[in-house]
């Protein structure tokens, strides 16, 4: 059973493929490029399609998804919670 | 690989100029907002035409003109469309859009409303889609092999199943096709902001890199100019939010998955241009669906994959959009809307290969005639690009 798919190993990211996800919930996560498997415990209530972290981020740091930047952290993120609009901005625009 | 793409044929309609349509429509063309009324009453009489309204046309002017006319030409050229019948206010106009869409050697004839008024019109116009849709119904089918096939890709109301399901199933398919010397298209400008450059790396020359770095900067430019704070809401949207995608970046890094990993950009077009040759084209165009897929159209491709994460629901008149989807949730709330589910990807229970294959078997069938999820709910979104505003 896969929880939430992380593109690349060196992802901050990860991204919950089944709904009703809670707080506490363990999780199965599987690592696509590498084909890898992880397990990660969630710390916020996350919907599917949402994005758990599964590094610790500081604010100002880059987050990598794709093993890409896809923005900045706004507000510190501890591992397993949910990574949004509340704590990631664009660096564009 | 199950399907031995390079024996794999399909049937369409071989048009007058060559190219081959997998629809067989007459289509009922408005060349301005005031003929729309004379244009479907024109549908109403004649079982088997289709008005297509719009809202424009009118004091448009410079490159916003010429986009509005070749919009029309190209979708009245599309090999989907068998004849076509245009109505505009005035000669002057209709005429042009007959002349360019006449330059394929399909039928096609203008009506001006002026010194006629619309009963006349209809009338006059009446009667020749009458025989153009006899003369469509015994046009026949033929054996045309991929390369005849042009295919076209935007994605909608993305989330993050679609950067790792349905938008790399498209990449997939497109990496099966490009060998076999298919027509592909992908574009929406704004939306490849954070992955620009990996598309420029892409690019087959430095020519075709420098023409697409433009086009990408010519959108940024206007993106600067319009901008309030940032562009919240709106790319990415609020559905797109929803759906769990955070910036513009990460909506863009899942979006160019679907040119795939190993097909290179071939060429670059302007909006509603179409290509000279087989390969991958970028197009530049606006990431909204109806006016990115109406360009498609008129750009001559006849068979487009919208894959979607929380379920646009878009069709086009005149080109079948095939829905890919991987979110289990959508495919269970909206499953009429969706003609590929690969949510099976996200569960390890389908490989991507096999996901690519499933959508290439949907492809060769609604290439010989399965109607698509939108066609058969009736999803007609014809939606005009515009430049800036009108006179």
């Amino acid at each position: 059973m896969i929880d939430f798919v992380v593109h690349d190993e060196g992802d901050s990211v990860g991204v919950v493929v089944v709904e009703g996800v809670e707080a506490g919930a363990e999780l199965t996560g599987w690592i696509m490029d590498q084909d890898r498997d992880i397990t990660f415990r969630a710390a916020s209530d996350i919907p599917i399609g949402h994005k758990l972290a599964i590094k610790p981020m500081k604010t100002g740091e880059t987050v990598l998804k794709y093993g890409v930047d896809i923005g900045r952290v706004v507000a510190d993120i501890a591992v397993g919670e949910h990574a949004h609009v509340h704590n990631i901005k664009t660096k564009r625009w | 690989m199950t399907m031995d793409l390079a024996s794999t044929t399909f049937r369409g309609y071989r048009r007058e100029n060559g190219r081959v349509g997998v629809r067989n429509h007459v289509i009922i063309l408005p060349v301005d907002d005031l003929s729309n009324a004379a244009c479907e009453a024109v549908a109403n009489n004649i079982k088997g035409a289709m008005a297509i309204p719009h809202p424009y046309g009118r004091l448009q002017f410079g490159a916003d003109l010429e986009l509005h006319f070749r919009t029309l030409i190209g979708t009245g050229a599309n090999p989907n469309v068998a004849a076509v019948v245009v109505i505009g206010i005035e000669e002057g106009w209709t005429q042009r859009v007959v002349e360019g869409i006449a330059a394929t050697g399909k039928p096609v004839t203008g009506y001006g409303i002026e010194l006629h008024g619309d009963h006349e019109t209809i009338m006059r116009a009446s009667k020749t889609a009458r025989e153009y849709v006899q003369w469509a119904s015994e046009r026949v089918r033929e054996e045309a092999p991929l390369a005849d096939l042009w295919v076209s890709t935007k994605c909608g109301e993305s989330d993050t199943t679609s950067g790792c399901g349905a938008n790399p199933t498209v990449g997939n398919a497109f990496d099966k096709l490009y060998p076999h010397r298919a027509t592909l298209l992908f574009g929406e400008t704004t939306e490849v902001t954070g992955g620009e450059h990996l598309i420029a790396e892409r690019c087959r020359t430095p020519q075709i890199r420098e023409r697409f770095m433009y086009m990408f900067d010519r959108y940024q430019a206007l993106v600067e100019r319009h901008k309030t704070s940032d562009l919240s809401e709106s790319q990415p949207t609020k559905g797109n939010i929803a759906g769990g995608l955070t910036t513009i970046e990460e909506k863009a890094l899942g979006n160019i998955q679907k040119i795939g990993r190993e097909c290179m950009v071939d060429g670059v077009l302007d909006k509603a241009e179409s290509p000279d040759g087989p390969g991958l084209w970028f197009m530049d165009s606006s990431s909204a669906a109806a006016e990115m897929v109406t360009l498609c159209a008129a750009a001559g491709f006849v068979v487009h994959f919208f894959p979607t994460g929380q379920g646009n629901i878009i069709g086009n008149p005149i080109l079948p959009n095939i829905k890919i989807c991987a979110n289990p949730r959508t495919v269970r709330t909206m499953g009429e809307h969706v003609d590929v589910d690969v949510s099976g990807l996200l569960r390890k229970e389908m490989t991507p290969d096999e996901a690519g294959d499933a959508l290439l078997d949907m492809m060769l069938r609604t290439a010989n005639g399965r109607l698509t999820a939108a066609e058969a709910l009736g999803h007609r979104e014809f939606v005009l690009t515009r430049l800036y505003e009108s006179a």
